[in-house]
């Protein structure tokens, strides 16, 4: 069979700048101002993979702590990546950081611990990757909708609490709402899959040459990984983002009663 | 007759400078005292000291001669009830909002029809919503009502019907303590002013 593993080189790479070039010809032509933008991405892409390629193949070459080292290094840039995206969530980056590291060493413990996947740096780290970055996107959807929610609410949550109610309770209609929101848009992607899009990692392992079946049950494992990690990473961030919001004696901090600026 | 709160050279800081700042005061336990002053006096600050959604930054608020927060927070709250100047209704209905209790006692006693149980609470007049907040706060069995300017959102009829309320929770013997900027509503209703400066 005429697989594509091992058939693109450097050369092929450097052809298909040829397609980024008509991205740019038409940002240039409808005056869409993106054609920097572009060049960058292009060029950090390529920077940025070709690390990490090396790293890959230096952790697949048998060094096996090197895969935690590694797993480790994109939670921390994950966290700082949400941490900035909730800048308004006060110790948002810890917040993030705790939830993506539980979330992410939680779905692959479960994985392996199963022995749905084999403990091999080959297959932790990408599933990892994989979960990590879309439980970044929730943590962080979670965190800054909480913390909105809340603040534009705060007469209500107030109201509440002046009834006696923990800020636990108080915050209750706005915690839920805020999971939801980052929840369901992993819920809804996985409803469609493989109607609207034929998702990155069976696509990858067909490429490669597995067969569709193989590949779409390898990818139907990375959905509810995906699923059961998005949450977790989610109900975590709302739980620690509550705690952040108000005080051990049930007061919203006063940061979030602020008028906005 | 006792002091039922006192402030103790309090301090309360906000995003540019205190609030209000070496601010001492009384409210005895009988009858109803009212906060007066201008608009930025810090009254509304100060009242929500009292069942502690704030706190201050230097100084004591004291109930019954103790730092308020010495006590539970959530049972001082369920002691001291807060009604905001602009009433808070929560999604459902009436009962909804009440909770446990006798929700047609509790609706007479404000002055509300019991016939409004099962009326949608977003759905209620402004002032028949702040009635329902006043019996909601009752429901609990409240010592003290914290009111926040209560008529300020009122036309004046309904005003004066909530002014005769309040007055007569007072005259049942429950400490009522509300802010004002208006001279004359304190003139009519107040046994005991605090008069605050800018």
């Amino acid at each position: 069979m005429n697989d594509l593993s091992g058939a693109i080189g450097y050369k092929d790479v450097a052809l298909a700048v040829a397609l980024v070039a008509v991205g740019m010809v038409i940002s240039r032509v409808r005056g869409l101002g993106l054609e920097k933008d572009m060049a960058v991405a292009t060029i950090r892409s390529f920077v940025q993979l070709l690390a990490v390629g090396y790293v890959l193949e230096f952790v697949f070459d048998g060094h096996g702590v090197t895969s935690i080292a590694v797993l480790a290094v994109m939670v921390v840039t994950a966290a700082l990546t949400a941490g900035r995206r909730a800048r308004a969530v006060p110790g948002g980056a810890v917040i993030a950081g705790i939830a993506l590291g539980a979330a992410t060493a939680g779905t692959l413990g479960v994985l392996t611990v199963l022995g749905i996947v084999p403990v091999e740096a080959r297959a932790v780290v990408p599933l990892g990757s994989m979960v990590l970055s879309n439980a970044m996107i929730s943590a962080a959807l979670v965190m800054t909708t909480l913390r909105d929610d809340l603040a534009g609410a705060r007469r209500e949550v107030e109201a509440r609490l002046s009834l006696g109610q923990t800020a636990h309770q108080a915050s209750l209609p706005w915690h839920r709402r805020a999971l939801r929101s980052g929840m369901l848009p992993v819920v809804e992607n996985t409803k469609v899959v493989g109607l609207v899009a034929l998702p990155g990692a069976m696509t990858g392992m067909i490429l490669a040459g597995a067969q569709p079946l193989e590949a779409i049950r390898l990818q139907l494992v990375v959905m509810y990984m995906l699923l059961g990690g998005n949450a977790f990473a989610a109900v975590l961030a709302g739980e620690l983002t509550v705690r952040r919001l108000f005080t051990s004696d049930h007061q919203l901090i006063r940061d979030l009663r602020r008028k906005p600026a | 007759m006792g002091d039922r709160f006192e402030y103790v050279d309090v301090r309360v800081d906000g995003d540019d400078g205190p609030i209000v700042e070496g601010f001492s005061a009384r409210i005895p336990s009988q009858g109803l005292t009212v906060m007066v002053g201008p608009s930025g006096s810090g009254k509304t600050t100060l009242l929500r000291l009292l069942n502690r959604l704030d706190d201050p930054d230097a100084g004591a608020v004291l109930l019954d001669g103790a730092d308020v927060r010495s006590y539970d927070v959530l049972a001082l709250r369920r002691r001291v009830q807060y009604v905001s100047q602009v009433p808070v209704t929560f999604p459902g209905t009436v009962a909804d909002n009440l909770g446990e209790g006798d929700h047609a006692a509790l609706l007479q006693r404000v002055g509300l029809a019991p016939a409004l149980t099962g009326r949608e609470a977003d759905r209620l007049s402004v002032g028949e919503a702040q009635r329902m907040c006043l019996a909601r706060a009752l429901a609990l069995g409240p010592e003290v009502l914290v009111l926040d300017e209560p008529t300020s959102a009122l036309d004046t009829e309904s005003k004066a019907g909530v002014e005769a309320l309040v007055a007569s929770l007072a005259a049942d013997g429950l400490t009522v303590v509300m802010v004002s900027h208006d001279p004359e509503q304190t003139a009519r209703l107040a046994d005991h002013v605090i008069e605050m400066r800018k």
